[in-house]
């Protein structure tokens, strides 16, 4: 069997490496080469070193207060989408009936896209703002509430799947023994429970936190930065750099590349992190 | 090995899916190679999304009559600038394009072919329209011209100077800013009377949907400012006329339908349907949204009502007229193959000088036409558009004062969205006009800077 696999593994491979070397790697080289030329299309790039680096973090680019929106905001979601997710993973891993209705029902907004959902959103925040006279777009806190709605409403049924697997990947022998000692439910929770589903918990904020970071559908459609780039998240001012005035291109990609590395490396540190606090099963 | 049977069709089958594609891209892009070698072929990205129809039928009937292959894509609304930049550099670039006038210019000069020995170029009626680089070629034809201004609906303006007390008795009397507010005034305090939801159609103050306010409104104090300095472009103002400007605008949000605090949620489209309802008497914009308000569903304002009026600024309003210019500027793509740039040029002639090609310039949306009043010499008086908008447009035009485009100039897009972002922190009630001022002035010295 390992032989067969070693002989035909390429055959297996090499199509989707092929696929992934052409949309992802030799873009994302060409990506870190343009950033330091000056450039207007692919074709027509002129090599100027770090200037790009150094007008992209200038005070009139607005670098500094999105990363602070993107940072706030990755916090809050992160906190409130796991809290949500496990809590109602708790719930439907009991013996109630009609958990698979709700399981369903909870997981379907993950399935709508990025720009409905916003515009859907938006529409209904609006609706409620109404009665008060403002819009979503009056004040810097109706759009950073919006958009940390938004993304629990979609990412809530995502990572409660996750959970309820990782739930119910827990030897029953463990909980019984801990009924056993004579643990409380809060005990069982914190003792037992959680440390076995560190895996699950591990995943869980990973997916939240380069979904928070790297959101541009939601926050494009929801308020597009408004009012006056406020609530503009890191992607969406990395796109309104790269298409909003002439020979910016080049800034535009040297932010994405700056983007790039601080999301890799915090998505780095935080596996490191929680993967030391799993359990051997 | 029924097994065996089934995982090998299952394989052959998902392997098949995958050759399907590849043949049918060859066998179309062998076709269009062929036609290329011997004829050229054009390639038009289009920039307004309400003819794309029209272009359609335009690009079909131009290959059924001369065998050269034109292809006609439209870029979605606000989309243009993103779309080009992409598809120009692809491996099949457009070989036709359009650029916002000078600034678009600095931006594409790259691709723009020098065009002083066209056609097009000489069958302009003024030559001085068409953009021009520093080295004195020309890179940029203008194929229409529009006007903006204050869009009325005469029946419910006839319906107010029946009342009592009215402050005019016909739209003549209202020649200037003050007379305007006067009557805007009177009429929103009768408004019930009268039917009417506001005077003005909602200020479209959404992301994207400003630009009525950040470009077109904002062209009158930069237009009376330059004139001033006689001069046609500066690298710092003074935004001398920004009282003017707040005059007009506060205007526009105090006597409308929508309060306020609500009009960062409203878009354009929404604007012009208020209008085309009789939900309100006036609408500032210009003559394309005539098809906008008549291909609303329960349209209620008939052709012969609908009439252009200056927006007056309160600075010389004797001598006022629209706003009349164009943005809109016909580039051939530099980079295309002789025989494509050969294509591209012969098509333009066809649709400057041909009988066929000429009616589908000038005819309105309604006829099937793209509603252009071109400037060139090819097309005779009756080679003018119908609609109600058009037709006011040509008698404002012919009574001179019209007031030049120079929003052409503005320093870059990016200013253009601050100030309209500004200008819904304005009417939130979050900034005060003074701060508004000197942002524009801040930005306009930054942004020329760049």
């Amino acid at each position: 069997m390992q032989k067969t696999l070693k002989r035909y593994f390429p055959i297996f491979v090499v199509p989707t490496l092929i696929a992934f070397a052409f949309a992802f790697v030799i873009p994302f080289i060409e990506g870190v080469y343009l950033s330091f030329c000056k450039f207007t299309t692919v074709k027509n790039a002129e090599w100027i070193g770090l200037d790009n680096y150094v007008t992209a973090l200038s005070q009139g680019e607005g670098f500094g207060h999105s990363f602070w929106v993107t940072a706030a905001f990755t916090v809050i979601s992160v906190i409130t989408v796991n809290v949500f997710a496990f809590c109602i993973a708790l719930l439907l891993t009991r013996k109630l009936r009609g958990t698979n209705f709700f399981r369903t029902v909870f997981f379907l907004p993950n399935l709508i896209g990025g720009i409905v959902l916003g515009y859907t959103w938006q529409q209904m925040i609006d609706a409620i703002l109404y009665k008060h006279g403002v819009t979503i777009v009056s004040d810097f806190k109706y759009g950073f509430i919006g958009l940390i709605i938004l993304m629990n409403w979609q990412m809530v049924g995502y990572m409660m799947i996750i959970y309820i697997a990782g739930l119910q990947n827990i030897p029953t022998e463990l909980i019984e023994a801990a009924k056993i000692d004579g643990a409380t439910s809060m005990q069982t929770l914190f003792k037992v429970k959680i440390p076995m589903v560190m895996p699950s918990i591990t995943i869980c904020i990973f997916l939240t936190l380069s979904n928070s970071f790297k959101l541009f559908d939601q926050n494009l459609s929801l308020t597009a930065g408004a009012p006056l780039h406020e609530t503009e998240m890191l992607a969406l001012n990395i796109y309104r750099t790269f298409y909003g005035r002439v020979g910016y291109e080049g800034v535009g990609q040297a932010k994405a590349v700056m983007f790039f590395i601080i999301v890799t490396a915090i998505a780095v540190i935080q596996l490191l992190a929680t993967r030391s606090k799993e359990v051997e099963q | 090995m029924k097994r065996k049977v089934l995982s090998m069709m299952l394989v052959l089958s998902m392997a098949a899916t995958l050759f399907v594609g590849c043949g049918n891209s060859d066998k179309s892009s062998g076709d269009s190679a062929k036609k290329d070698d011997s004829k050229g072929s054009v390639y038009y990205l289009n920039f307004k999304p309400e003819v794309d129809k029209q272009w359609q039928k335009i690009a079909k009937e131009y290959t059924e009559e001369t065998g050269v292959e034109v292809k006609v894509v439209t870029a979605a609304s606000n989309q243009y600038e993103t779309t080009l930049k992409s598809e120009i550099g692809g491996s099949n670039a457009p070989t036709l394009f359009q650029i916002n006038g000078p600034v678009g210019y600095q931006k594409w000069k790259d691709y723009c072919l020098d065009l002083s020995d066209t056609e097009i170029y000489k069958n302009l009626i003024d030559q001085n329209m068409a953009v021009k680089g520093e080295d004195g070629g020309v890179y940029g034809v203008p194929y229409t011209v529009e006007a903006y201004g204050i869009i009325y609906n005469n029946a419910i303006m006839e319906k107010y100077f029946a009342m009592d007390g009215a402050v005019v008795q016909s739209v003549d009397e209202i020649n200037s800013y003050d007379k305007l507010k006067e009557v805007v005034e009177d009429m929103t305090a009768k408004k019930k009377d009268l039917g009417i939801e506001g005077v003005f159609a909602s200020t479209s103050l959404k992301t994207g949907e400003d630009w009525r306010w950040q470009t077109h409104l904002a062209n009158l104090p930069i237009y009376y400012e330059y004139k001033d300095n006689g001069v046609s472009d500066m690298d710092k103002i003074e935004f001398k006329y920004s009282d003017n400007y707040k005059k007009v605008f506060d205007l526009y949000l105090d006597n409308s339908v929508t309060e306020k605090g609500l009009l960062g949620s409203v878009d354009v489209a929404s604007s012009m349907a208020e209008f085309a309802l009789g939900e309100c008497a006036m609408v500032q914009n210009g003559n394309w949204a005539w098809s906008q308000i008549s291909e609303v569903d329960g349209n209620t304002v008939k052709a012969e009502d609908i009439k252009f009026m200056p927006i007056y600024f309160g600075v010389d309003d004797a001598n006022e007229g629209l706003c009349i210019g164009t943005e809109n500027y016909w580039c051939i793509n530099k980079e295309a193959s002789e025989a494509d740039i050969q294509a591209t040029k012969d098509f333009l002639n066809w649709l400057t000088t041909d009988e066929k090609g000429k009616e589908y310039m000038y005819k309105s949306a309604d006829d099937g036409g793209l509603g252009n009043a071109a400037p060139f010499t090819t097309f005779t008086e009756d080679e003018r558009s119908d609609d109600p908008l058009a037709v006011e447009m040509y008698a404002w035009m012919d009574k001179g004062n019209s007031v030049s485009w120079n929003f052409t100039s503005f320093p870059s897009q990016t200013f253009k969205d601050d100030f309209g972002a500004a200008l819904l922190q304005y009417a939130n009630g979050k900034m005060k006009w003074n701060e508004v001022q000197k942002m524009v002035v801040d930005e306009w010295a930054s942004e020329k800077a760049k």
